[in-house]
């Protein structure tokens, strides 16, 4: 193995965004140009009003994942991008579990296990019943493994989120980009087809 | 901002005095209002089904925008990137869906990488066809993501006049790029209550140039006073900034030699005392081994971009590297920096040119000297003033600069004669080279020689190009017919895919894998199109041959037949460090 891949590790990127079709598309691809597998995207909206949020989580040192942020904010509708290890990161997964009723009805140890593994159920059918757990990807794995004996049916997992530890929120930042730089006087525009002296920035 | 009232009269004519603001317009009208705020002058383009709308608009802007049909959009594009790079504005294309966009690739992706404003606009299918496989439909947004600094799909009218504005704001703001933008056929003829068009200026989400550090300012400035072999290197971002001036008084005052990235020719003068040359892989050969000596490194707006450095892992490692650019992305890309200088040169380099000493580095300076003399005796000379046997590509440069005095815009195809056109090409002005550095495009300099004229009309424009990349886009030679640009071409024809063929000779043990390629008579080919031209194999007639295409009233074409097997050198062979760059 070389240094590079000694210094891997995971790294949460955190990327606020406009709303607007197709950016994922344009984050995704930095991604993919590199050949660097993303190991869990979320994305959803922000607590601000328009604002997106993708949790975003590869394995990489940290020279590349700071080209790569950089790479991101680039992107016309990114505001603002941050990268933490897991030490700066609360975080989770949420996992459902389906099982049939009947062998959770039959089998009163299933349902021990549910409970020493912080597991909540979410629906109960006469067929079927599902069950929801949240934590680490270790937490919900060794659910699975838990749980296949007993007939499992269907499980699914949703991508990592995670809250950053040394944060102010995003709220006071969004309002200085909001006031920065409203830019260059616009009347330049106008004078564009004067010729050689117009390219200003 | 005051919006602007639209110029065209088209649906109430009898209004006008009344209400100019405010009234019903299609939304092909509301784009060439928009691109008539914006100064556009000159479109290049390619009518066909899905833009048609846009089209039939334009037959009304006759007397307002000029419209030059192109014989392929690949050629649109690049003529776009020959107008933006000559004139400093933004190159605006416009397309048809399908084939007509996907033709705009090759253009976009070298826009892209040389940062080079364009808004190219593309008819799409109607919205409701979107996603159906129609006729001529191609997801252009997927396609162009990766080659765009922006781009976006408009299936309503309404807002074109926002979107465009943001386009160009976009192209031209910050480091600049193409932006491409998809309408919908429904989108163009949708009338929509049109209530003038306002200039972007600001976008929330975009910061087009970091925030000037000052502790940078003091830091570098205190390395600079310090150092005793400081070494500047350029890049485009001094032409793209319209900091030559600036450029100039830091260069001088601090009294430090200057050498320049491809793009970045012609920023301060060829013949400047302190301009020590060309930079990369064929470039001159004191910059490349001093690069390797200096103990300052002062790299300012370029990127460090394999070609320039060779093996990274032994470039420039005993210097202290200075960074001036206004991309954040670029710093530590490649070379680690001991100063980040983020911001616009245009305004980073007078604070810096404050904050230095005016100092002299004579004996730094002579050492470049020395090394441009071995350069010199082991490669120039003889290439530029062979005493017999076939003509060289460096000679016809030289009798070219000897005859113009670097006062002509240069543009150059991709391969060996590239090479040689910006080695030796005398600039006397800045935006007076123009060449396809990052993406290496054959096929770019024809289109881009005639956008070149139309950005910089009182200037003349010579295309130099090999008899390899000048095949890739000839049809546009029926451009420059019908538009009547006047547009100088030299076909520098070594019967050979030049640079390749070094390659395969230094380093394939002259196996030349499909590297004789064939060649039409180009002079037959033009005056096919109305244009003149004549083929000259002797020495005797170049001179002459070049003044009588210069004088000539309209396009001229000339080929030089030059000798077969020449080289470019220096060289710094793939995989090697600056220093062991090779004199032959």
């Amino acid at each position: 193995m070389s240094d590079q891949d000694n210094n891997k590790q995971e790294y949460n990127i955190t990327v606020y965004t406009e709303n607007q079709i197709g950016l994922l598309n344009r984050i995704a691809i930095i991604f993919t140009r590199r050949k660097i597998n993303i190991d869990s995207l979320n994305t959803s909206p922000s607590e601000i009003e328009s604002i997106h949020r993708f949790n975003i989580v590869i394995t990489e040192s940290e020279d590349v994942v700071r080209k790569l942020a950089r790479q991101i904010e680039k992107q016309i509708e990114v505001l603002k991008v941050y990268f933490h290890t897991n030490e700066d990161v609360i975080w989770q997964e949420l996992a459902l579990y389906k099982l049939s009723t009947d062998v959770i009805a039959e089998r009163v140890s299933v349902e021990r296990l549910l409970r020493e593994n912080g597991a909540r159920v979410v629906v109960i059918r006469k067929d079927y019943t599902v069950f929801e757990t949240t934590g680490h990807r270790e937490e919900t794995d060794n659910l699975i493994k838990i749980l296949q004996p007993y007939g499992l049916i269907e499980f699914v997992r949703s991508a990592r989120v995670a809250i950053i530890k040394d944060s102010e929120g995003f709220n006071s930042k969004l309002r200085e980009f909001e006031r920065l730089e409203p830019g260059e006087d616009v009347m330049e525009n106008k004078y564009l087809n004067k010729g050689q002296k117009v390219f200003s920035m | 901002m005051e919006t602007q009232a639209i110029t065209q009269e088209i649906s109430e004519p009898a209004a006008e005095n009344a209400k100019p603001l405010t009234k019903e317009v299609s939304g092909s009208v509301a784009l060439l209002e928009a691109l008539i705020v914006e100064g556009v002058d000159t479109v290049f383009g390619y009518p066909g089904g899905a833009i048609m709308p846009i089209y039939d608009a334009l037959y009304d802007y006759n007397d307002k925008l000029n419209h030059v049909l192109v014989r392929h959009e690949q050629g649109g594009i690049h003529a776009g990137q020959g107008y933006a790079r000559t004139s400093g504005k933004v190159g605006v294309v416009f397309a048809t869906s399908g084939p007509g966009a996907t033709n705009l690739i090759t253009g976009l992706a070298d826009a892209q990488i040389d940062s080079t404003p364009l808004v190219c606009i593309t008819g799409q299918v109607f919205a409701h066809l979107l996603g159906t496989d129609a006729f001529q439909e191609t997801d252009v947004i997927n396609i162009t993501t990766p080659v765009t600094k922006w781009n976006y799909q408009v299936t309503d009218a309404n807002e074109i006049p926002e979107v465009i504005a943001k386009a160009f704001y976009i192209a031209k703001s910050g480091r600049p790029g193409p932006v491409l933008i998809d309408i919908t056929k429904n989108a163009q003829i949708q009338k929509f209550k049109y209530e003038g068009y306002t200039p972007c200026n600001h976008i929330r989400s975009y910061r087009p140039k970091p925030i000037v550090r000052t502790e940078y300012i003091q830091q570098a400035a205190e390395l600079i006073n310090q150092a005793k072999k400081p070494f500047i290197i350029w890049g485009q971002g001094v032409i793209l900034g319209s900091a030559e001036q600036e450029f100039k008084a830091f260069v001088e005052k601090s009294g430090i030699p200057a050498a320049w990235t491809i793009l970045g020719a012609g920023a301060i003068p060829s013949d400047h005392e302190q301009n020590v040359g060309m930079l990369g892989m064929h470039g001159n050969y004191g910059p490349n081994v001093l690069t390797n000596e200096c103990d300052v490194l002062i790299a300012i707006g370029m990127r460090f971009d394999d070609r320039v450095t060779g093996r990274l892992d032994k470039y420039a490692k005993q210097a202290k590297v200075i960074h001036l650019d206004i991309d954040p992305a670029e710093i530590d890309k490649n070379v680690k920096t001991t100063v980040p200088v983020w911001g616009d040169c245009k305004e980073t380099l007078p604070m810096l040119t404050a904050a230095i000493e005016q100092k002299k580095h004579n004996d730094w300076l002579n050492k470049f000297n020395e090394y441009t003399q071995k350069e010199v005796e082991a490669v120039i000379y003889d290439e530029l003033n062979p005493a017999s046997g076939e003509m060289t590509m460096g000679e016809v440069i030289k009798q070219l600069n000897d005859i113009t005095k670097g006062e002509t815009v240069i543009v150059s195809d991709v391969g060996q004669h590239q090479m040689v056109a910006c080695r030796y090409a005398k600039l006397n002005n800045t935006r007076s080279n123009v060449t396809s550095g990052g993406l290496g495009t054959m096929g770019f300099a024809l289109p881009a020689a005639i956008g070149a004229k139309f950005g910089a009309q009182d200037r003349t424009v010579v295309a130099v190009i090999g008899d390899g990349g000048f095949q890739m886009t000839l049809q546009e030679l029926g451009t420059i017919m019908q538009s009547g640009v006047n547009v100088k071409i030299i076909i520098l024809n070594n019967h050979f895919l030049g640079m390749v063929r070094q390659w395969q000779e230094l380093f394939n043990e002259r196996r030349y894998s499909f590297v004789d390629i064939q060649s039409p008579d180009f002079v037959m080919v033009a005056r096919g199109y109305g244009i003149e031209g004549k083929s000259i194999s002797e020495r005797a007639d170049l001179a002459g041959s070049l003044k009588e295409m210069l004088d000539h009233n309209g396009s001229y074409l000339l080929e030089v037949i030059v000798t077969k097997e020449n080289n470019v050198f220096p060289m710094v062979p793939q995989g090697c460090s600056v220093s062991e760059i090779r004199l032959k």
